[in-house]
Protein backbone atom coordinates (compact mmCIF):
# COMPACT_ATOMS: atom_id res chain seq x y z
CA UNK A 1 0.00 0.00 0.00
CA UNK A 2 1.85 3.42 -0.32
CA UNK A 3 2.00 5.03 2.53
CA UNK A 4 -0.21 8.60 1.37
CA UNK A 5 -3.33 6.31 0.98
CA UNK A 6 -2.71 5.11 4.92
CA UNK A 7 -5.21 7.23 6.34
CA UNK A 8 -8.33 6.15 3.61
CA UNK A 9 -10.49 3.51 4.39
CA UNK A 10 -9.93 0.74 1.71
CA UNK A 11 -13.30 0.14 0.21
CA UNK A 12 -12.34 -3.45 -1.52
CA UNK A 13 -9.53 -5.60 -1.94
CA UNK A 14 -9.75 -7.55 -5.01
CA UNK A 15 -7.36 -10.48 -6.73
CA UNK A 16 -5.24 -7.82 -8.44
CA UNK A 17 -6.53 -3.93 -7.09
CA UNK A 18 -6.93 -2.42 -3.68
CA UNK A 19 -9.99 0.26 -4.10
CA UNK A 20 -9.50 3.42 -1.87
CA UNK A 21 -12.43 5.55 -1.29
CA UNK A 22 -11.30 9.78 -1.20
CA UNK A 23 -12.18 13.19 -2.05
CA UNK A 24 -10.03 14.34 -5.57
CA UNK A 25 -10.71 18.32 -6.31
CA UNK A 26 -14.09 17.97 -4.54
CA UNK A 27 -15.57 15.09 -5.96
CA UNK A 28 -16.11 11.58 -4.79
CA UNK A 29 -13.28 9.53 -6.18
CA UNK A 30 -11.82 6.15 -6.30
CA UNK A 31 -8.29 5.28 -6.23
CA UNK A 32 -7.55 1.62 -8.27
CA UNK A 33 -4.36 0.66 -7.07
CA UNK A 34 -2.76 -2.39 -8.50
CA UNK A 35 -0.09 -3.67 -5.94
CA UNK A 36 2.57 -6.53 -6.93
CA UNK A 37 1.80 -10.16 -7.59
CA UNK A 38 4.64 -11.82 -5.64
CA UNK A 39 3.80 -15.03 -7.49
CA UNK A 40 4.99 -13.40 -11.13
CA UNK A 41 8.56 -12.70 -12.69
CA UNK A 42 8.78 -8.95 -11.43
CA UNK A 43 9.15 -7.72 -15.51
CA UNK A 44 6.44 -9.91 -16.16
CA UNK A 45 4.48 -8.23 -13.03
CA UNK A 46 5.59 -4.84 -14.11
CA UNK A 47 4.61 -5.24 -17.63
CA UNK A 48 1.16 -6.91 -16.96
CA UNK A 49 0.28 -3.90 -14.68
CA UNK A 50 1.34 -1.33 -16.68
CA UNK A 51 -0.65 -2.99 -19.63
CA UNK A 52 -3.71 -3.16 -17.75
CA UNK A 53 -3.76 0.07 -16.35
CA UNK A 54 -3.14 1.67 -19.91
CA UNK A 55 -5.89 -0.65 -21.52
CA UNK A 56 -8.29 0.49 -18.60
CA UNK A 57 -7.98 4.61 -19.14
CA UNK A 58 -7.84 3.80 -23.03
CA UNK A 59 -11.28 2.20 -23.19
CA UNK A 60 -12.43 4.60 -20.65
CA UNK A 61 -12.02 7.41 -22.53
CA UNK A 62 -13.20 5.21 -26.04
CA UNK A 63 -16.62 4.65 -24.02
CA UNK A 64 -16.87 8.19 -23.60
CA UNK A 65 -17.20 9.49 -27.06
CA UNK A 66 -19.10 6.25 -27.35
CA UNK A 67 -21.68 7.39 -25.54
CA UNK A 68 -21.30 3.95 -22.70
CA UNK A 69 -21.54 4.81 -19.77
CA UNK A 70 -17.91 4.49 -17.41
CA UNK A 71 -16.87 5.82 -14.37
CA UNK A 72 -15.17 9.29 -15.08
CA UNK A 73 -11.27 8.59 -15.36
CA UNK A 74 -9.99 11.48 -13.52
CA UNK A 75 -6.06 10.43 -13.33
CA UNK A 76 -3.67 7.93 -14.08
CA UNK A 77 -0.41 7.35 -12.50
CA UNK A 78 1.68 4.83 -13.79
CA UNK A 79 4.21 5.12 -11.07
CA UNK A 80 1.97 4.15 -7.97
CA UNK A 81 0.58 2.05 -10.55
CA UNK A 82 -2.86 4.04 -9.75
CA UNK A 83 -5.96 4.79 -11.56
CA UNK A 84 -8.24 7.87 -10.10
CA UNK A 85 -11.86 7.37 -11.25
CA UNK A 86 -15.60 8.71 -10.38
CA UNK A 87 -16.94 6.82 -7.72
CA UNK A 88 -20.40 5.77 -7.56
CA UNK A 89 -21.52 5.62 -4.38
CA UNK A 90 -25.33 4.76 -5.06
CA UNK A 91 -24.33 1.39 -7.30
CA UNK A 92 -25.12 -1.95 -7.43
CA UNK A 93 -23.46 -5.09 -8.99
CA UNK A 94 -25.46 -6.75 -11.38
CA UNK A 95 -24.53 -9.75 -9.45
CA UNK A 96 -25.68 -8.71 -5.89
CA UNK A 97 -28.64 -6.90 -7.94
CA UNK A 98 -29.97 -10.79 -9.12
CA UNK A 99 -28.94 -12.05 -5.61
CA UNK A 100 -31.43 -9.48 -4.20
CA UNK A 101 -34.27 -10.19 -6.63
CA UNK A 102 -34.40 -13.79 -6.17
CA UNK A 103 -34.27 -13.32 -2.61
CA UNK A 104 -38.29 -11.00 -3.34
CA UNK A 105 -40.95 -12.79 -3.72
CA UNK A 106 -42.68 -11.20 -6.26
CA UNK A 107 -44.07 -12.45 -9.88
CA UNK A 108 -42.51 -9.26 -11.83
CA UNK A 109 -38.74 -10.67 -11.65
CA UNK A 110 -38.77 -12.32 -14.25
CA UNK A 111 -39.73 -9.44 -15.96
CA UNK A 112 -37.15 -7.31 -14.95
CA UNK A 113 -34.43 -10.13 -15.18
CA UNK A 114 -35.80 -9.58 -18.79
CA UNK A 115 -34.90 -5.78 -19.01
CA UNK A 116 -31.89 -6.14 -17.41
CA UNK A 117 -31.28 -9.19 -19.96
CA UNK A 118 -31.69 -6.33 -22.65
CA UNK A 119 -29.74 -3.81 -20.96
CA UNK A 120 -26.73 -5.83 -21.08
CA UNK A 121 -27.03 -7.32 -24.55
CA UNK A 122 -27.25 -3.25 -26.12
CA UNK A 123 -24.42 -2.12 -23.90
CA UNK A 124 -22.24 -5.15 -24.53
CA UNK A 125 -23.10 -4.67 -28.24
CA UNK A 126 -22.64 -0.68 -28.34
CA UNK A 127 -19.09 -1.90 -27.04
CA UNK A 128 -18.34 -4.13 -29.98
CA UNK A 129 -19.72 -1.61 -32.37
CA UNK A 130 -16.79 0.57 -31.18
CA UNK A 131 -14.08 -2.14 -31.31
CA UNK A 132 -13.82 -2.20 -27.65
CA UNK A 133 -13.38 -5.94 -26.19
CA UNK A 134 -14.21 -5.70 -22.95
CA UNK A 135 -11.85 -9.04 -22.16
CA UNK A 136 -13.96 -10.09 -18.61
CA UNK A 137 -17.32 -9.75 -18.88
CA UNK A 138 -19.01 -11.04 -15.81
CA UNK A 139 -22.48 -9.72 -13.71
CA UNK A 140 -19.43 -8.41 -11.11
CA UNK A 141 -18.10 -6.09 -13.73
CA UNK A 142 -21.28 -4.42 -14.42
CA UNK A 143 -23.06 -1.57 -12.11
CA UNK A 144 -26.64 -0.34 -11.83
CA UNK A 145 -26.90 3.15 -10.72
CA UNK A 146 -30.11 5.23 -10.48
CA UNK A 147 -31.01 7.59 -13.35
CA UNK A 148 -31.71 10.27 -11.36
CA UNK A 149 -30.01 10.72 -8.69
CA UNK A 150 -32.23 12.75 -6.86
CA UNK A 151 -34.98 10.34 -6.80
CA UNK A 152 -35.28 7.54 -4.17
CA UNK A 153 -33.95 4.40 -5.25
CA UNK A 154 -35.83 1.72 -6.10
CA UNK A 155 -33.45 -1.18 -6.55
CA UNK A 156 -36.15 -3.16 -8.03
CA UNK A 157 -37.27 -1.30 -11.15
CA UNK A 158 -34.76 -1.47 -13.66
CA UNK A 159 -36.44 0.86 -15.72
CA UNK A 160 -35.10 3.62 -13.65
CA UNK A 161 -31.72 2.53 -13.40
CA UNK A 162 -28.42 2.58 -15.52
CA UNK A 163 -25.68 0.26 -16.59
CA UNK A 164 -22.25 0.91 -15.99
CA UNK A 165 -19.33 -1.00 -17.47
CA UNK A 166 -16.57 -1.49 -15.07
CA UNK A 167 -12.84 -2.91 -14.79
CA UNK A 168 -11.24 -2.78 -18.16
CA UNK A 169 -8.23 -4.05 -17.10
CA UNK A 170 -8.16 -6.75 -19.59
CA UNK A 171 -9.73 -4.93 -22.47
CA UNK A 172 -8.48 -3.88 -25.55
CA UNK A 173 -9.70 -2.31 -29.07
CA UNK A 174 -9.92 -4.83 -31.89
CA UNK A 175 -12.77 -4.91 -34.67
CA UNK A 176 -11.79 -8.79 -35.49
CA UNK A 177 -15.31 -11.19 -34.85
CA UNK A 178 -13.37 -14.01 -33.11
CA UNK A 179 -12.30 -11.27 -30.22
CA UNK A 180 -16.14 -10.11 -29.94
CA UNK A 181 -17.48 -13.72 -30.06
CA UNK A 182 -14.62 -14.95 -26.92
CA UNK A 183 -16.24 -11.58 -25.00
CA UNK A 184 -19.76 -13.12 -25.63
CA UNK A 185 -18.31 -16.49 -24.69
CA UNK A 186 -16.33 -15.06 -21.26
CA UNK A 187 -19.88 -13.99 -20.28
CA UNK A 188 -21.90 -16.95 -20.93
CA UNK A 189 -19.71 -18.86 -19.01
CA UNK A 190 -20.01 -16.15 -16.05
CA UNK A 191 -23.68 -16.15 -16.60
CA UNK A 192 -23.69 -19.59 -16.28
CA UNK A 193 -21.91 -19.79 -13.02
CA UNK A 194 -23.64 -17.34 -10.89
CA UNK A 195 -26.89 -18.49 -9.18
CA UNK A 196 -29.41 -16.90 -11.70
CA UNK A 197 -33.10 -17.84 -11.25
CA UNK A 198 -34.19 -16.85 -14.39
CA UNK A 199 -32.26 -19.59 -16.91
CA UNK A 200 -32.75 -17.90 -20.13
CA UNK A 201 -30.72 -15.09 -19.39
CA UNK A 202 -27.89 -15.18 -21.57
CA UNK A 203 -30.17 -15.99 -23.81
CA UNK A 204 -31.77 -12.54 -23.55
CA UNK A 205 -28.69 -10.89 -24.02
CA UNK A 206 -28.03 -12.52 -27.08
CA UNK A 207 -30.74 -12.04 -28.48
CA UNK A 208 -31.10 -8.07 -27.49
CA UNK A 209 -27.16 -8.19 -28.63
CA UNK A 210 -28.17 -9.21 -32.49
CA UNK A 211 -31.32 -6.74 -32.37
CA UNK A 212 -29.46 -3.59 -31.59
CA UNK A 213 -27.77 -3.52 -35.15
CA UNK A 214 -27.90 -5.04 -38.01
CA UNK A 215 -24.45 -4.63 -38.94
CA UNK A 216 -22.33 -7.94 -39.24
CA UNK A 217 -24.92 -9.60 -36.89
CA UNK A 218 -24.36 -12.72 -38.56
CA UNK A 219 -20.92 -12.83 -38.38
CA UNK A 220 -20.45 -12.29 -34.66
CA UNK A 221 -23.14 -14.79 -34.24
CA UNK A 222 -21.68 -17.73 -36.23
CA UNK A 223 -18.16 -16.38 -35.01
CA UNK A 224 -19.63 -17.11 -31.50
CA UNK A 225 -20.94 -20.54 -32.14
CA UNK A 226 -17.79 -21.57 -33.72
CA UNK A 227 -15.99 -20.53 -30.27
CA UNK A 228 -18.34 -21.91 -27.67
CA UNK A 229 -18.31 -24.98 -29.54
CA UNK A 230 -14.38 -25.16 -30.04
CA UNK A 231 -14.60 -24.62 -25.76
CA UNK A 232 -17.18 -27.26 -24.77
CA UNK A 233 -15.68 -29.77 -27.67
CA UNK A 234 -12.09 -29.90 -27.50
CA UNK A 235 -10.57 -33.05 -28.49
CA UNK A 236 -8.45 -34.44 -26.89
CA UNK A 237 -4.45 -34.75 -28.12
CA UNK A 238 -1.27 -35.60 -26.78
CA UNK B 1 -16.43 -52.09 2.30
CA UNK B 2 -15.20 -51.92 -1.78
CA UNK B 3 -12.40 -53.35 -3.57
CA UNK B 4 -12.16 -51.61 -7.02
CA UNK B 5 -9.66 -52.26 -9.54
CA UNK B 6 -9.32 -49.41 -12.48
CA UNK B 7 -7.86 -49.61 -15.79
CA UNK B 8 -6.31 -46.10 -17.44
CA UNK B 9 -4.87 -45.71 -20.51
CA UNK B 10 -6.50 -42.63 -22.09
CA UNK B 11 -3.11 -41.06 -23.54
CA UNK B 12 0.49 -42.30 -23.01
CA UNK B 13 0.16 -43.80 -19.70
CA UNK B 14 -0.70 -47.08 -19.20
CA UNK B 15 -1.89 -47.79 -15.48
CA UNK B 16 -3.47 -50.50 -13.07
CA UNK B 17 -4.50 -49.52 -9.62
CA UNK B 18 -6.13 -51.37 -6.80
CA UNK B 19 -7.91 -49.88 -3.78
CA UNK B 20 -9.91 -51.08 -1.22
CA UNK B 21 -11.73 -48.26 0.37
CA UNK B 22 -9.35 -45.52 1.04
CA UNK B 23 -6.18 -47.45 1.00
CA UNK B 24 -4.10 -48.06 -2.16
CA UNK B 25 -3.49 -52.05 -2.51
CA UNK B 26 -1.67 -51.32 -6.28
CA UNK B 27 -0.34 -48.88 -8.50
CA UNK B 28 1.64 -49.54 -11.21
CA UNK B 29 2.37 -48.13 -14.84
CA UNK B 30 4.08 -48.36 -17.90
CA UNK B 31 4.42 -44.97 -19.95
CA UNK B 32 4.76 -45.20 -24.06
CA UNK B 33 8.33 -43.08 -24.86
CA UNK B 34 8.49 -41.06 -27.81
CA UNK B 35 11.92 -40.51 -29.46
CA UNK B 36 12.76 -36.37 -29.10
CA UNK B 37 10.94 -34.35 -31.45
CA UNK B 38 8.11 -36.34 -31.78
CA UNK B 39 4.65 -36.61 -29.98
CA UNK B 40 2.52 -39.67 -29.32
CA UNK B 41 0.24 -41.40 -31.73
CA UNK B 42 -3.35 -42.66 -31.58
CA UNK B 43 -2.28 -46.10 -33.12
CA UNK B 44 1.43 -46.43 -31.84
CA UNK B 45 -0.04 -45.78 -28.66
CA UNK B 46 -2.67 -48.24 -28.60
CA UNK B 47 -0.41 -50.99 -29.58
CA UNK B 48 1.96 -50.35 -26.66
CA UNK B 49 -0.93 -50.56 -24.62
CA UNK B 50 -2.06 -53.62 -25.81
CA UNK B 51 1.52 -55.24 -25.97
CA UNK B 52 1.80 -54.42 -21.88
CA UNK B 53 -1.61 -54.38 -20.07
CA UNK B 54 -1.62 -58.38 -19.29
CA UNK B 55 1.89 -58.02 -18.00
CA UNK B 56 0.59 -55.06 -15.93
CA UNK B 57 -2.53 -56.73 -15.07
CA UNK B 58 -0.63 -59.60 -13.17
CA UNK B 59 2.11 -57.25 -11.93
CA UNK B 60 -0.63 -55.34 -10.09
CA UNK B 61 -3.11 -58.68 -9.01
CA UNK B 62 0.53 -59.46 -7.42
CA UNK B 63 1.50 -56.51 -5.63
CA UNK B 64 -1.95 -56.13 -4.35
CA UNK B 65 -2.05 -59.65 -2.97
CA UNK B 66 -5.54 -60.32 -3.85
CA UNK B 67 -7.45 -62.32 -6.28
CA UNK B 68 -9.49 -61.58 -8.96
CA UNK B 69 -12.75 -63.01 -6.70
CA UNK B 70 -12.35 -60.16 -3.91
CA UNK B 71 -13.01 -57.63 -6.38
CA UNK B 72 -16.19 -55.87 -6.11
CA UNK B 73 -16.02 -53.72 -9.25
CA UNK B 74 -14.21 -53.39 -12.67
CA UNK B 75 -13.50 -49.79 -13.32
CA UNK B 76 -11.93 -48.09 -16.64
CA UNK B 77 -11.88 -44.64 -18.51
CA UNK B 78 -14.84 -43.34 -20.16
CA UNK B 79 -13.16 -40.82 -21.77
CA UNK B 80 -12.30 -38.20 -22.68
CA UNK B 81 -8.88 -39.61 -23.91
CA UNK B 82 -7.68 -40.75 -27.72
CA UNK B 83 -10.00 -43.47 -29.10
CA UNK B 84 -7.83 -46.37 -29.82
CA UNK B 85 -5.69 -46.54 -26.24
CA UNK B 86 -9.39 -45.59 -24.09
CA UNK B 87 -10.56 -49.27 -26.42
CA UNK B 88 -7.95 -51.36 -25.33
CA UNK B 89 -8.37 -50.59 -21.76
CA UNK B 90 -11.93 -50.91 -21.99
CA UNK B 91 -11.86 -53.87 -23.46
CA UNK B 92 -9.59 -55.64 -21.13
CA UNK B 93 -12.11 -54.59 -18.81
CA UNK B 94 -14.63 -55.80 -20.44
CA UNK B 95 -12.86 -59.14 -20.35
CA UNK B 96 -12.09 -59.62 -17.00
CA UNK B 97 -15.55 -58.00 -15.73
CA UNK B 98 -17.10 -61.17 -17.81
CA UNK B 99 -14.48 -63.28 -16.80
CA UNK B 100 -14.73 -62.84 -12.85
CA UNK B 101 -18.46 -61.94 -13.06
CA UNK B 102 -17.82 -58.84 -11.57
CA UNK B 103 -20.01 -55.46 -12.35
CA UNK B 104 -17.79 -52.79 -14.66
CA UNK B 105 -18.06 -48.91 -14.26
CA UNK B 106 -16.55 -46.78 -16.62
CA UNK B 107 -15.17 -43.22 -15.29
CA UNK B 108 -14.86 -39.85 -16.11
CA UNK B 109 -10.55 -39.60 -16.23
CA UNK B 110 -11.42 -35.79 -14.86
CA UNK B 111 -13.44 -37.05 -12.29
CA UNK B 112 -11.00 -39.44 -11.19
CA UNK B 113 -8.45 -37.48 -10.96
CA UNK B 114 -9.73 -34.59 -8.82
CA UNK B 115 -10.96 -37.47 -6.10
CA UNK B 116 -7.68 -38.97 -6.14
CA UNK B 117 -6.24 -35.28 -5.35
CA UNK B 118 -9.22 -34.90 -2.15
CA UNK B 119 -8.08 -38.30 -0.94
CA UNK B 120 -4.68 -38.19 -1.23
CA UNK B 121 -4.06 -34.04 0.54
CA UNK B 122 -7.68 -34.13 2.74
CA UNK B 123 -8.47 -31.33 0.74
CA UNK B 124 -12.22 -30.92 1.66
CA UNK B 125 -13.83 -28.39 -0.89
CA UNK B 126 -10.79 -27.08 -3.36
CA UNK B 127 -10.98 -25.16 -5.97
CA UNK B 128 -9.13 -27.30 -8.58
CA UNK B 129 -6.71 -26.75 -10.77
CA UNK B 130 -6.52 -29.64 -13.35
CA UNK B 131 -3.34 -29.36 -15.80
CA UNK B 132 -2.44 -32.04 -17.98
CA UNK B 133 -1.37 -32.95 -21.57
CA UNK B 134 -5.27 -33.06 -22.46
CA UNK B 135 -6.81 -30.63 -20.14
CA UNK B 136 -6.42 -27.22 -18.62
CA UNK B 137 -9.33 -26.51 -16.16
CA UNK B 138 -10.34 -24.56 -12.96
CA UNK B 139 -13.13 -26.52 -11.57
CA UNK B 140 -15.31 -26.38 -8.34
CA UNK B 141 -17.89 -28.24 -6.86
CA UNK B 142 -21.52 -26.79 -7.12
CA UNK B 143 -24.79 -29.32 -5.80
CA UNK B 144 -23.61 -32.54 -7.65
CA UNK B 145 -21.69 -31.11 -10.46
CA UNK B 146 -17.97 -30.51 -10.82
CA UNK B 147 -18.60 -27.27 -12.68
CA UNK B 148 -15.60 -25.64 -15.18
CA UNK B 149 -14.87 -22.07 -14.12
CA UNK B 150 -12.51 -21.14 -16.26
CA UNK B 151 -10.58 -23.27 -19.24
CA UNK B 152 -7.83 -22.87 -22.01
CA UNK B 153 -10.33 -21.74 -24.83
CA UNK B 154 -7.72 -23.72 -27.34
CA UNK B 155 -4.71 -26.17 -26.81
CA UNK B 156 -4.15 -27.53 -23.28
CA UNK B 157 -0.99 -26.10 -20.90
CA UNK B 158 0.69 -29.59 -21.35
CA UNK B 159 0.27 -29.63 -25.28
CA UNK B 160 2.13 -26.36 -24.62
CA UNK B 161 4.57 -27.52 -23.12
CA UNK B 162 4.85 -31.09 -24.56
CA UNK B 163 5.04 -28.93 -28.26
CA UNK B 164 7.39 -26.35 -27.13
CA UNK B 165 9.92 -29.15 -26.06
CA UNK B 166 9.41 -30.53 -29.47
CA UNK B 167 10.83 -27.52 -31.59
CA UNK B 168 13.25 -27.72 -29.05
CA UNK B 169 14.07 -31.25 -29.48
CA UNK B 170 14.03 -31.83 -25.52
CA UNK B 171 14.03 -36.10 -24.26
CA UNK B 172 10.53 -37.23 -24.03
CA UNK B 173 11.97 -39.50 -21.20
CA UNK B 174 10.77 -39.36 -18.46
CA UNK B 175 7.90 -36.52 -19.61
CA UNK B 176 8.35 -33.36 -22.04
CA UNK B 177 7.27 -31.39 -18.79
CA UNK B 178 9.35 -32.60 -16.46
CA UNK B 179 12.68 -32.12 -19.24
CA UNK B 180 11.55 -28.34 -19.50
CA UNK B 181 11.20 -28.09 -15.62
CA UNK B 182 14.64 -29.26 -15.34
CA UNK B 183 15.92 -26.90 -18.60
CA UNK B 184 14.15 -23.53 -16.94
CA UNK B 185 15.88 -24.00 -13.47
CA UNK B 186 18.86 -22.66 -14.78
CA UNK B 187 17.25 -20.18 -17.39
CA UNK B 188 18.51 -16.60 -15.96
CA UNK B 189 17.10 -14.35 -18.55
CA UNK B 190 13.79 -13.23 -19.02
CA UNK B 191 11.45 -12.91 -22.27
CA UNK B 192 8.80 -11.22 -22.45
CA UNK B 193 6.11 -13.47 -24.25
CA UNK B 194 2.14 -13.62 -25.06
CA UNK B 195 0.00 -13.20 -21.63
CA UNK B 196 -3.48 -14.38 -22.49
CA UNK B 197 -6.41 -14.41 -20.00
CA UNK B 198 -9.76 -14.06 -20.72
CA UNK B 199 -11.92 -13.34 -17.86
CA UNK B 200 -11.48 -17.18 -16.41
CA UNK B 201 -10.52 -18.29 -19.44
CA UNK B 202 -6.95 -18.49 -20.72
CA UNK B 203 -5.32 -19.08 -24.74
CA UNK B 204 -1.49 -20.98 -25.16
CA UNK B 205 -1.69 -21.39 -28.72
CA UNK B 206 -0.34 -17.79 -29.68
CA UNK B 207 2.25 -18.14 -27.07
CA UNK B 208 3.30 -21.72 -28.92
CA UNK B 209 2.46 -20.32 -32.52
CA UNK B 210 5.16 -16.98 -31.15
CA UNK B 211 8.03 -19.42 -29.86
CA UNK B 212 7.34 -21.69 -33.03
CA UNK B 213 8.08 -19.27 -35.72
CA UNK B 214 10.97 -16.95 -33.85
CA UNK B 215 12.98 -19.91 -32.90
CA UNK B 216 15.33 -19.71 -34.63
CA UNK B 217 15.83 -15.93 -34.12
CA UNK B 218 15.04 -16.36 -30.05
CA UNK B 219 18.08 -18.54 -30.08
CA UNK B 220 20.54 -16.46 -31.24
CA UNK B 221 19.86 -14.06 -27.97
CA UNK B 222 18.21 -16.88 -25.72
CA UNK B 223 19.66 -19.91 -24.70
CA UNK B 224 17.51 -22.69 -24.61
CA UNK B 225 17.22 -22.94 -20.74
CA UNK B 226 16.07 -19.28 -20.61
CA UNK B 227 13.03 -19.96 -23.24
CA UNK B 228 12.14 -22.86 -21.00
CA UNK B 229 12.25 -20.78 -18.02
CA UNK B 230 10.26 -17.47 -19.69
CA UNK B 231 7.65 -19.74 -20.93
CA UNK B 232 6.76 -21.73 -17.74
CA UNK B 233 6.76 -18.67 -15.69
CA UNK B 234 4.02 -17.11 -18.30
CA UNK B 235 2.43 -19.59 -18.55
CA UNK B 236 2.04 -20.58 -14.81
CA UNK B 237 1.40 -17.06 -14.05
CA UNK B 238 -2.02 -16.78 -16.08
CA UNK B 239 -2.86 -20.10 -14.14
CA UNK B 240 -2.53 -19.13 -10.92
CA UNK B 241 -4.28 -15.35 -12.17
CA UNK B 242 -7.34 -17.93 -13.62
CA UNK B 243 -7.45 -19.65 -9.92
CA UNK B 244 -7.03 -16.71 -7.93
CA UNK B 245 -9.93 -15.20 -10.10
CA UNK B 246 -12.04 -18.58 -10.04
CA UNK B 247 -11.73 -18.33 -5.71
CA UNK B 248 -12.65 -15.27 -5.66
CA UNK B 249 -15.45 -15.81 -7.51
CA UNK B 250 -16.87 -18.87 -5.50
CA UNK B 251 -15.46 -17.41 -1.88
CA UNK B 252 -12.62 -20.45 -1.61
CA UNK B 253 -10.14 -20.92 0.56
CA UNK B 254 -8.24 -23.75 -0.82
CA UNK B 255 -6.86 -24.81 -4.20
CA UNK B 256 -6.02 -28.59 -5.66
CA UNK B 257 -3.60 -29.15 -8.33
CA UNK B 258 -4.03 -32.14 -10.03
CA UNK B 259 -3.16 -33.71 -13.35
CA UNK B 260 0.42 -34.01 -14.70
CA UNK B 261 1.83 -30.64 -15.13
CA UNK B 262 0.16 -30.05 -11.45
CA UNK B 263 3.90 -32.04 -10.25
CA UNK B 264 5.91 -29.06 -11.46
CA UNK B 265 7.11 -27.72 -8.32
CA UNK B 266 7.74 -24.11 -9.84
CA UNK B 267 3.70 -24.03 -10.57
CA UNK B 268 3.16 -25.59 -7.21
CA UNK B 269 5.46 -23.08 -5.63
CA UNK B 270 4.06 -20.21 -7.68
CA UNK B 271 0.71 -21.54 -6.52
CA UNK B 272 1.64 -21.74 -3.18
CA UNK B 273 2.80 -17.96 -2.84
CA UNK B 274 -0.73 -16.54 -4.10
CA UNK B 275 -2.42 -18.80 -1.19
CA UNK B 276 -0.47 -17.34 1.50
CA UNK B 277 -1.26 -13.74 -0.03
CA UNK B 278 -4.90 -14.19 0.41
CA UNK B 279 -4.70 -16.56 3.52
CA UNK B 280 -5.57 -19.93 1.65
CA UNK B 281 -4.19 -23.61 1.21
CA UNK B 282 -2.64 -25.29 -1.32
CA UNK B 283 -2.79 -29.01 -1.92
CA UNK B 284 -0.74 -31.02 -4.18
CA UNK B 285 0.61 -34.41 -4.90
CA UNK B 286 3.91 -36.27 -6.21
CA UNK B 287 4.27 -37.38 -9.24
CA UNK B 288 3.16 -41.15 -8.34
CA UNK B 289 -0.52 -39.74 -8.48
CA UNK B 290 -0.80 -36.49 -10.27
CA UNK B 291 0.60 -38.42 -13.46
CA UNK B 292 -2.13 -40.87 -14.86
CA UNK B 293 -2.75 -43.88 -12.82
CA UNK B 294 -5.06 -46.47 -12.29
CA UNK B 295 -5.74 -45.89 -8.59
CA UNK B 296 -7.41 -42.92 -9.45
CA UNK B 297 -9.94 -44.56 -11.54
CA UNK B 298 -10.44 -47.14 -9.10
CA UNK B 299 -10.89 -44.96 -6.44
CA UNK B 300 -13.63 -42.64 -8.43
CA UNK B 301 -15.30 -45.88 -9.60
CA UNK B 302 -15.21 -47.44 -6.18
CA UNK B 303 -16.95 -44.64 -4.29
CA UNK B 304 -19.62 -43.84 -7.44
CA UNK B 305 -20.43 -47.81 -7.17
CA UNK B 306 -20.66 -47.64 -3.08
CA UNK B 307 -23.38 -44.76 -3.91
CA UNK B 308 -25.05 -47.10 -6.09
CA UNK B 309 -24.56 -45.77 -8.84
CA UNK B 310 -24.43 -48.64 -11.79
CA UNK B 311 -23.65 -49.28 -15.19
CA UNK B 312 -25.23 -51.54 -17.45
CA UNK B 313 -22.73 -53.43 -19.74
CA UNK B 314 -23.98 -52.77 -23.28
CA UNK B 315 -23.45 -49.01 -21.48
CA UNK B 316 -19.48 -49.90 -20.98
CA UNK B 317 -18.62 -47.45 -23.78
CA UNK B 318 -15.52 -45.14 -24.30
CA UNK B 319 -16.50 -41.66 -25.59
CA UNK B 320 -13.24 -39.12 -26.57
CA UNK B 321 -15.24 -36.08 -25.48
CA UNK B 322 -16.81 -36.54 -21.87
CA UNK B 323 -17.12 -33.19 -20.18
CA UNK B 324 -15.91 -32.83 -16.21
CA UNK B 325 -19.61 -31.21 -15.98
CA UNK B 326 -21.42 -34.39 -17.21
CA UNK B 327 -20.72 -36.79 -14.55
CA UNK B 328 -23.89 -36.78 -12.00
CA UNK B 329 -21.46 -36.63 -8.52
CA UNK B 330 -23.86 -39.18 -6.29
CA UNK B 331 -21.34 -39.41 -3.78
CA UNK B 332 -20.73 -35.93 -2.35
CA UNK B 333 -23.76 -34.56 -0.29
CA UNK B 334 -22.18 -31.21 0.68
Amino acid sequence: MGEDLKHLKILKQGAEARLYVCNYLGRPTLIKERFTKKYRHPDLDTVITKDRIKNEARSIVRCKTANIRTPTLYLVDFDRRRIYMEYLENSKTVKDFIKNLSNVENSCIIEQIKILAKLIGESIRKLHENNIIHGDLTTSNMLLVPKNENEEINWLEVDKLDLVMIDFGLSFIDSSTEDKAVDLYVLERAVESTDVPHLEVFHDILEAYQNFSENNTKELINKYREVSARGRKRTMVG
Amino acid sequence: MVIAIGFEGSANKLGIGIVKDEEILANCRRTYITPPGEGFMPRETAKHHSENIHELLQEALDQSGITPQEIDVVCYTKGPGMGAPLMVCAIVARTCAKLWKKPIYGVNHCVGHIEMGRLITKAKNPTVLYVSGGNTQIIAYSRKKYKIFGETIDIAVGNCLDRFARVLKLSNDPSPGYNIEQAAKKGKKYLNLPYCVKGMDVSFSGILSYMEDKIDELLKEYTPEDLCYSLQETIFAMLVEITERAMAHCGSDEVLIVGGVGCNERLQEMMGVMCSERGAKIFATDERFCIDNGVMIAYAGALAFKAGSRMSFEASTITQRYRTDDVWVTWRDD
